[in-house]
This record gives C-alpha cells, structure tokens and sequence, in this order.
C-alpha cells in the first residue's frame, strides 16, 4: 500500500501553491472586491499557460493528460489561496461533463477552448431551492430549442458557454451546450454571498440548445457530481488548512494576560480539533480521488464521504478562525472573511449536506446490496 | 498511490490468511458468552503459545530475541487478517508484548531480555501494567510509590490503581520513586515484578461495566531484586516513554461490530410506519455524518500505514487516530441505541446485538480516559504538530518531595 501523493503530485502542489502565493495574496483579493472584478483574469492566464486548466483533459485534447488526483492537488492550492477563478465552473464542471457525455466531434470542439483558457464555460443545474430533479425543472427542451430559467449560476458572467440542465418535455432530463451570447439569453447578476464568486440568474427564449448524448443525463449528472464533489472536498482542504495555519500564527503572536494566547488550552483544543477534522477529510479526499482515478465502483460512496468530512472541516475552521482573531477577524482588512464566505459557496455548490448525506446512505447500500440480504 | 498490496505483502497475506484459516478458528472465543476471566486468560495464552510455534508472535521483534523480524506492513497484514476471528488477546497478552517486551528489549540487559522475552513470547508469562497511582494519571511522573534501596533488593511501598488483569498476570512493569529530592520526572525507577512476591495485595474494583478486571494493587515492603530494576536508576521515565510509545501505536481504529455500515443496515430492515427506519431524513443524516467520519478514520490510518511503512516517525499523528476513534465509537453506539428506541436500553436476554452495544456504550468511555486521555492527546496535537505553547507547569524542576 502506498496512500500518498506520488513525488511528482507534491512537486504540481508546490507549483501551483508558488504561483498562487505570489500572484493572489490576500491583498489582490481584496482589490479585486474592490473593482467590482468577477475574475482574477491575468491569473487565469497564467494558469492555462502553466497547464493547470487543462491538466486532466486528454493531450489529444489540448490538455496535458494527467489524473484527476493531480487535478486534485490544483484544487486544493486554489482552495488555500481563495483564489478568484471560474475553475470549479469551467473546469471541474463544464469540462468534465463534456469528457463524461459529450461526443468527439464536441470534445474537439470544446476541450482545447476550455483547456487554454481562452473559453469559459459554466454549469446550469440549479432552479432555486426544491431540488433539480426532473420533475422538478421547468427549463425545458423542444425541437432542440431551450426555454425557461435557471440560477443561481456561479460565473455566468464571464463565461460564454453553459451545460444546461432540462428537461425534454417527456419527464426525462437533458444536458446541452447552449451559447450564452445567443440573443435569447438574458443575465441577471445577483448579490453574492462570496465577493469572489459571481452568481447570475439566467433566462432563456428560445436559445439552441446541442444535448452532449453520449449517455443518459441523469447518469452523466451522479457521476459528473461524483466527481466534482472529490475536487470540491480538495478545495475545501485547502481553504481549513489555510484557515487553521492564520488562526495558529495569530494566537502565536497575540499577547493575552501576558503570555501568547496560543498557550490557553481553550485555543490549542480547539485548533486540535480543527487539525484532526481537517486530516480526517483530507485521508477521505485521498480515497475519493484514487476512485474517481482508478475505482469507479468506490466512486459515489467515497465522493459523498469527503464531501460531508471535507464540508464540516471547512465550516468548523472558517468559523473558528474568527474566533480566534477576535474583533481583527471581523475586520475586511484581516483575511478571515474570504474563507468564511467561501466556506458556504463551496458548501452549497452541488448539492448541501442532505443531499450528500442521502447519495451516501444509497450508494452504501447499492455498493453493500449483498450484504443487506444476508442480513 | 496505491492501494494494493505489493507482491510480497500479497505472498505474505496469502500465507497468514492460510495459516489462520487452519490454526485460528479452534481458538476463537464464543461470541455472546462471557467467559470467567481465568478461563478467557488461558485461552489467551494458549492461542500466543500456537502463535510463537508457527512464527507468528512478534512479529516486528529482532530473531535475537525469539521474534520474526519481519516488517511493519507483515505486522499490518497479520494484523488484519488475525482480526478477522474473534481471539483472545486481552490486556493480559497486549500489555506483554506491546509494552513489557519492548521496554525490556530496549532498557534491559542481554539477561533480562534472556530471562523474559521468549517466555513472553510463549505466553508463558502473562504482565500487567503497574504504572497509573490514586494521584498520578495523566501525569504519571507524580507517581508516589517509593522504592527503596536495601542491600541488593529495593523495598517497594505505595499504591497503584487502574491495573488492569493484575489479578491473573504474572509479572508486572512497575514504575517507583527512587529518588524524591529529585524533580518528579528525574527520580524515577523503572522495574519488573513477580505478582506472586509478599506483600503485593491485588483488590479487585467494581466497575461500570459490573465487570472487575481493573485493581488497586498495594504494596507493602516488598523485595525486587535489583537484577528487576530496567534501566539506570533514575531512568524511569525514559523506561515509561517507551512503554507508553508502543501503547499508542496499538490503539485505535477498528471496533469488533460492524461498525455505521451494520447500523445502516439495520436501518434498512427495521420497520417504521410504512416504510423503514432508513426513509427518515433525520435517520439518514445522522449515519451519514458517522459513517463519513469511520471511512476518515480508515483511511487516515492507511496514511499513517505508510508513513511507518517509510521509516518515518508518525509522532503525535497517532494521536489523531486515538482521538478520533474514541469519541466516534462512543457516538455510534449512543446512535444505535438510540435507533433501536426503547428496545435500545431494555432487551430479552437472548438479544446478543443490543447486549454488545451496551458493551460499546460503556466500554467507550474507557477508551477516551486510558492510553492518553482526549485532553491530553489534544495538548500533544497541539504543542508537537502544531507547535503551540505547553501548558504551564507549577511542578517545573522543583524536587518532588518540596510540592
Ligand atoms: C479501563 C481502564 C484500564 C486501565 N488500565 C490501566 C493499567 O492496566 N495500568 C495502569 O497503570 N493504568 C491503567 N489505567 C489508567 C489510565 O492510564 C488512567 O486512567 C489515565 O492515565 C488517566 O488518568 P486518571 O484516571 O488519573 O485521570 P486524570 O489524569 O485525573 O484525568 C481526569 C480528567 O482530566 C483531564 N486532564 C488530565 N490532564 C490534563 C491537562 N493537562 N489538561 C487538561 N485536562 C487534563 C483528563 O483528560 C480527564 O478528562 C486504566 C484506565 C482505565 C479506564
């Protein structure tokens, strides 16, 4: 057995967390806010030219070809430095569903665009609250034309592309390319709880719509999510991680009733705590990512398990990083509060903990179907 | 990364598995039945007598001192499949492999480790561990237990609690004060004792459980030769360390149910209105969360795996693996009885399943006290990971007998 990332994997981490440490520190997130900017575009650049968008799109797709546990290691420096990007939508998203369900001629037409950079693409799933089962939808599908609304859409800003969510009139769902620079689209920016995260409501009158038809879409949709939620529990890592070190190196220098606070055990107890829950997840996202790289039947219950490990380290680090800064932490010039809204956006994104806990509690039972006779 | 076994650790598992499969189920206790303890102590050394014949008892120990030498993965694997019956390996058969013959193996002289070792191996001698007294348990080094130097024997007075199996144990690893004008940590002795020598009292004590496998165990004017004495004088509490060292890495991990994955099925075939247990979202969310945090667990453990596997010295990360189980087996059991809904805290005497879970319930609480309690485990997480501050300590370098 060897669970651990390979030497190459640390090397892709120490890259990447470089890149990010330099080009997006907390001030440039900041200024970003401040201009009112949806993205971080020259970092985004950067990032394509470095191979990291593209890292787990085939070569012969203008990617670089390596695994999704490297593309992993990516999300968790993304997640450690609150980075400003449209990667989740794009890439772990929008790219994904098309190397899942879409056919050759849409993977060449699509893949190298996403891999460069140069496009951007977004994920529609989500009607509101209620859930985006079949029944559910109301965007609709007829004669390959989309109608209806979707939202909230993280990104759709920026991007130009969409994979939409439906439903084709008969009860079933459908997944499609759709241009959101069709004339029948129209984008409604909404308030956002994370400022680095742009969401939109969008609407459609009658927009073409190309369904990615390589395989059923409610399929596509569990396992795409399946696999989105193995990078979401990396990100997540990345961002506790980040939360416990700020939290650690202020209680270090604060000065409380004369000695650092960071000797009272109601402190050291709690950034414990915050250290066994984020090595948990961490151990967990290990395992989802080695599924969704080489064990697809460990696949979903493995996803769902990080998923809700990763979601609770992120909550309880964010949260307590306040904490421990004090009124400090309640400022916009500390760093806390890119990680406490984050740690929601990150939390709600496909899907909040009932509907991780319930893909869990049924692939348990799908996976251990035997068993449950025996019993 | 990789979760295969190699093709050595296959050939190894292979072999273990063939070997268990022959030797192990005649040795497996009956589940549901309590056994007397005397009788559960004589099946526990039997079964390590099979185990040393076959070159299976200590495994990660030297070939000098009668074990396999074999790697940590072989010990792992062994591990694992031996886990798979339900055998006899109490403290009584722990205690002396994973603590008195390491300590002996590294502080003690080419005779003591002649002397004990291979019959330790055997399981011709069963140990206890003499270490935690009424005022010393989390902090071992206040222990107050004197011994005292007298020609070529030390005489022994004091009290230690909390000693578990010294009822039917042969030997036990004693740690006393040899010198009180010394700091607490400095004047300290480290020893082994013969558990029929006079003057040793061994009490039972009535626990929660309603067993009594723990003891106050009191010494008067008892005689250790000094060729008992492990270690220089005044080297107890480097003695301690290593015992205490084995202990954590042995803790921990698997619970001998089946863990959130039996809950969950029992969720499913357990009536409630129409449908089962399991239709409740509340129901659902609960055994989410809990089986999430087992799957952690495992794996954390497979890291931790191969960071030994490696070389590498895991430290304090042990304590993550002890934290977190202790807690999360005390909430599983409280979940599944809490599901059952009263059949949960009243059953027919036939009913083995609720019987085991109530064994869980209290014996968890142990686990969070023992071995490292989940306060100090916390304080060593966050002084040696996360280099925090230690507490600070009134104690510090004043000479014991001035507290
Ligand atoms: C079932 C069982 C079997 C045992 N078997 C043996 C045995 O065979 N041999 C043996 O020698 N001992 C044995 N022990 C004793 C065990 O090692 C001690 O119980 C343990 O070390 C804790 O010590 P204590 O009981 O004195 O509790 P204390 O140390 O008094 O702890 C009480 C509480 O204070 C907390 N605490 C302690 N220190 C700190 C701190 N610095 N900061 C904050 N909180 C703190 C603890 O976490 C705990 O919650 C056994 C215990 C149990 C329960």
């Amino acid at each position: 057995m060897n669970f651990d990332l390979s030497d190459e994997q640390k090397m892709l981490a120490e890259q990447a967390n470089g890149l990010l440490a330099e080009r997006s520190p907390p001030d440039r997130l900041r200024q970003l806010i401040d201009a009112g900017a949806e993205w971080d575009e020259p970092l985004w650049r950067e990032l394509a030219e470095m191979g990291f968008l593209g890292a787990a799109i085939p070569e012969q797709f203008g990617g670089v070809g390596m695994t999704r546990l490297d593309l992993a290691v990516i999300s968790e420096e993304l997640g450690r430095a609150n980075a400003a990007l449209p990667f989740f939508s794009s890439i772990v998203l929008a790219a994904e569903a098309i190397m899942l369900a879409g056919s050759e001629e849409q993977k060449a037409r699509w893949l190298p665009a996403l891999a460069s950079g140069d496009t951007i693409a977004t994920f529609a799933y989500a009607e509101g609250p209620g859930g985006w089962t079949a029944d559910v939808l109301t965007a609709q599908v007829r004669d390959g034309v989309l109608d209806g609304q979707k939202g909230p859409v993280a990104d759709a800003g920026i991007a130009s592309l969409a994979i939409v969510l439906a439903h084709d009139g008969s009860g079933q769902p459908t997944l499609g390319l759709v241009s959101l620079d069709h004339p029948g689209v129209t984008r409604t920016k909404l308030a956002s709880f994370d400022q680095l995260r742009a969401h939109y409501e969008l609407r459609f009158d009658g927009v073409p719509f190309e369904p990615l038809a390589a395989a059923p879409a409610d399929e596509v949709l569990a396992k795409l999510f399946d696999l989105a939620a193995v990078q979401a529990a990396f990100e997540a890592v990345g961002g506790a991680d980040a939360c416990l070190k700020m939290a650690r190196d202020y209680a270090m220098d604060r000065q409380i009733f004369g000695r650092p606070l960071a000797g009272y055990q109601a402190i050291k107890h709690k950034l414990a705590d915050i250290f066994v829950a984020i090595e948990l997840a961490r151990s967990s996202a290990f395992y989802a990512a080695w599924a969704a790289t080489y064990g697809e039947e460990e696949l979903p219950a493995a996803a769902a398990a990080a998923r809700l490990s990763a979601t609770g380290a992120f909550e309880q680090a964010a949260r307590e990083n306040i904490q421990v800064h004090g009124g400090i932490g309640y400022t916009f010039e500390a760093n806390c509060h890119f990680y406490y809204r984050r740690e929601r956006t990150l939390a709600t994104a496909i899907g909040n903990r009932e509907v991780w806990a319930n893909r869990l509690i049924d692939s348990f039972l799908t996976q251990n179907a035997n068993v449950a006779e025996v019993a | 990364m990789d979760f295969t076994d190699s093709p050595e650790e296959a050939a190894f598992r292979t072999e273990a598995r063939n070997w268990l499969n022959a030797n192990a189920p005649a040795h497996e206790l009956p589940r549901g039945v309590t056994l007397d303890d005397a009788d559960e102590v004589a099946r526990g050394t039997a079964w390590q007598r099979r185990l040393a014949e076959a070159g299976y008892a200590g495994i990660l120990l030297p070939q000098a001192l009668g074990g396999r030498g074999g790697t940590i993965m072989e010990a792992v694997v062994f591990g694992e499949e031996e886990a798979r019956f339900n055998l006899p390996k109490g403290p009584y058969i722990i205690i002396g492999l994973s603590m008195a013959l390491p300590v002996i193996a590294k502080h003690g002289t080419p005779e003591q480790i002649e002397r004990f070792a291979a019959a330790t191996l055997l399981g011709d001698l069963t140990w206890c561990q003499l270490f935690s007294e009424p005022a010393a348990g989390s902090d071992l080094a206040a222990v107050r237990t004197r011994a005292v130097k007298d020609g070529d024997d030390w005489v022994v007075n004091g009290q230690k609690v909390w000693s578990s199996w010294a009822h039917l144990s042969d030997w036990g690893i004693l740690i006393a004060r040899t010198d009180p004008s010394l700091p607490k940590h400095k004047g300290l002795s480290f020893f082994v004792v013969d558990m029929k020598t006079p003057g040793i009292d061994v009490r039972p004590i009535r626990q929660i459980s309603g067993a009594s496998d723990f003891n106050e165990t009191f010494f008067t004017d008892v005689r250790i030769p000094d060729s008992c004495r492990i270690g220089a004088v005044g080297e107890g509490w480097a003695c301690a360390m290593t015992v205490l060292t084995g202990e954590r890495l042995n803790q921990g991990g698997s619970d001998n149910g089946e863990g959130i994955g039996g809950l969950i099925h029992y969720a499913a075939r357990t009536p409630r209105g129409r449908g089962t247990a399991l239709d409740s979202e509340a129901v659902r969310l609960s055994l989410a969360m809990a089986y999430a945090e087992e799957q952690a667990e495992r794996h954390f453990q497979s890291r931790m795996r191969t960071m030994v596997s490696r070389g590498e010295n895991p430290g304090a990360m042990a304590a993550v693996v002890k934290l977190a189980f202790a807690s999360r087996y005390q909430k599983t059991a409280g979940l599944a009885m809490e599901l059952r809904e009263m059949a949960g805290i009243a059953h027919r005497p036939e009913e083995a399943d609720t019987a085991r879970i109530w064994y869980d319930y209290i014996w968890s609480t142990a686990l969070r006290i023992a071995g490292g309690a989940d306060e100090v485990l916390r304080n060593q997480i966050s002084e040696r990971v996360l280099g925090m501050p230690g507490d600070i300590r009134a104690d510090k370098n004043v000479p014991f007998d001035q507290l």
